[in-house]
């Protein structure tokens, strides 16, 4: 008796806590947007949001030293912005928390533009495009995807190649795996005609394997990377928008991708598979 | 194999940049540490009064920090709170925030069973001598009762040091979220770098922890041998 009687003053004074914490004053829209461009110059620091383990796009150097594509386009933000940049490496599923509690003004983390996450923050111009691609051996090279009817595939699961794969290409069998390593593993040993992932990590992997070829480069609909911004700040957004589009009129892209892109994807992929040129 | 996996650990930097996430770790643990053993021999003390209303808020706090996981603890201060109060603190401040409440709130617990354990008629002597309330913490609970909070003190102690792995989580620069930069930054050159690199923050986090350890088995050795 005594317990039970515990146990609901308890959840009383969790209920009576939870509630205090969801009336808190929110903050209003109109008191000051933390991170509008005044803001920021402001502030004399942009935050921004990398990655830490992803090369080519977000990585740090042995000497300690950030880099990457994202990183690249991260310290041009801030010179154009006239401020320092302050880097806070992030995890995928942190960027979006990451934004929303004004830890940091933007992500620049290799962010892919979905309707689901369209809802949770507002993206800038893209300036990167991601899409399926198909890699075979060079013997048996896959060059169309009506080749590919009746033949096995390999895919990992949870990937935009499954799910396009699943959805729109039903005469292909599909043989799915977990991780990277043992999709491509997969291919060497020859369980199948061909392997399909994001393109973007096909072209680093035939880098330093010789005997395979990006047969298909780009296969479905075009996913975009795009410059993330936490939900209703139009004013970082637009100020953005204008700054990508200056940036590509500087071809500032095309050298970010030879400095950053290139090294790891080799000469048989051109920059217009992967920058956004207009 | 034409170069040793080893070599990881010695390319540039690499070195030094794991030492100083290692720094970060042990800054953070030693801080909240220190900070939540005296608001938690505050706490445990408070709680042994008799005052009810004070007894079951400690009691909640004590519960809510035993029960929801620090994972989720540190993504409530650093992600969640923020949007709801406006106020914005650093990924190391909500650390070491985060750390100390729970420090407390478990320390107030230890604190609390070892002033109870202490006999009765202990107090009752005290007070008969004319101790007042402070007097009798200071010199009649606190002394006898201090032998019986160590040991556990140092398993939270070793406790809070492992958990410290959580803060990459909310973007603390910590020894763990070093070593994955340096996995991925070579794992072109270095197919095995992980083992060496989880090896090596293995051995860090053993020569942090294995004195505290050794200083545990030495207090318990030492008064199975007074109690002899």
């Amino acid at each position: 008796m005594m317990k039970k009687k515990s146990v609901l003053k308890f959840s009383l004074a969790f209920a009576a806590a939870l509630s205090v914490a969801a009336i808190a004053p929110q903050p209003t829209k109109a008191a000051s947007n933390a991170s509008s461009v005044s803001a920021i110059k402001k502030r004399g620091t942009i935050k921004i949001a990398v990655f830490g383990d992803l090369p080519p796009y977000g990585w740090v150097t042995k000497s300690g030293k950030r880099t990457g594509y994202d990183v690249a386009l991260a310290r041009q933000v801030g010179k154009d912005l006239g401020t320092k940049v302050k880097f806070v490496q992030v995890n995928a599923d942190s960027r979006v928390d990451a934004l929303n509690s004004n830890k940091v003004d933007m992500v620049l983390a290799n962010f892919t533009v979905t309707p689901e996450r369209k809802q949770a923050v507002s993206f800038a111009k893209p300036y990167m495009k991601v899409s399926i691609g198909v890699v075979s051996p060079k013997k048996k090279v896959i060059t169309k995807a009506s080749q590919l009817k009746g033949k096995s595939l390999i895919v990992t699961k949870g990937t935009t190649a499954e799910n396009y794969f699943t959805t729109k290409q039903k005469g292909v069998t599909l043989q799915k795996y977990d991780s990277k390593t043992q999709q491509f593993n997969a291919l060497k040993n020859g369980r199948a005609a061909a392997l399909a992932d994001d393109n973007s990590y096909l072209f680093a992997w035939v880098k330093n394997h010789k005997n395979y070829k990006v047969g298909i480069k780009t296969l479905g609909p075009n996913q975009y990377i795009a410059p993330g911004i936490k939900k209703g700040n139009k004013n970082l957004t637009s100020w953005m928008n204008k700054e990508i589009t200056k940036l590509n009129k500087k071809g500032f892209f095309k050298k970010d991708y030879n400095d950053n892109l290139k090294p790891y994807f080799g000469s048989d992929v051109k920059p217009s598979d992967i920058i956004i040129t207009k | 194999m034409a170069h040793s996996g080893i070599n990881i650990l010695f390319e540039g930097r690499n070195f030094t940049r794991l030492l100083g996430g290692l720094w970060i770790s042990a800054k953070i643990a030693v801080i909240a540490i220190i900070l939540g053993i005296l608001l938690g021999i505050i706490f445990g003390a408070l709680r042994t009064l008799h005052n009810p209303v004070l007894r079951f808020v400690l009691r909640i706090y004590l519960e809510f920090f035993r029960i929801v996981p620090t994972v989720v603890l540190l993504f409530l201060f650093y992600y969640i709170l923020p949007k709801n109060f406006n106020m914005n603190l650093g990924a190391e401040t909500v650390a070491i925030l985060v750390f100390t409440l729970w420090v407390a709130a478990e320390m107030s617990d230890i604190v609390r069973g070892g002033l109870i354990s202490v006999p009765p008629h202990q107090v009752e002597a005290g007070e008969a001598i004319g101790l007042n309330r402070l007097q009798l913490y200071y010199y009649v609970l606190l002394p006898q009762s201090i032998k019986l909070m160590i040991p556990a003190t140092i398993n939270l102690t070793s406790r809070v040091i492992k958990t410290t792995s959580l803060l990459l989580l909310i973007s603390v620069m910590d020894v763990i979220n070093i070593g994955q930069q340096i996995i991925e930054a070579n794992s072109q050159h270095y197919q095995n770098g992980a083992f060496w690199v989880y090896g090596f923050i293995f051995i860090l986090y053993f020569i942090l922890c294995y004195p505290l350890s050794l200083w545990a088995r030495h207090i318990e050795r030492k008064e199975l041998a007074e109690n002899a």
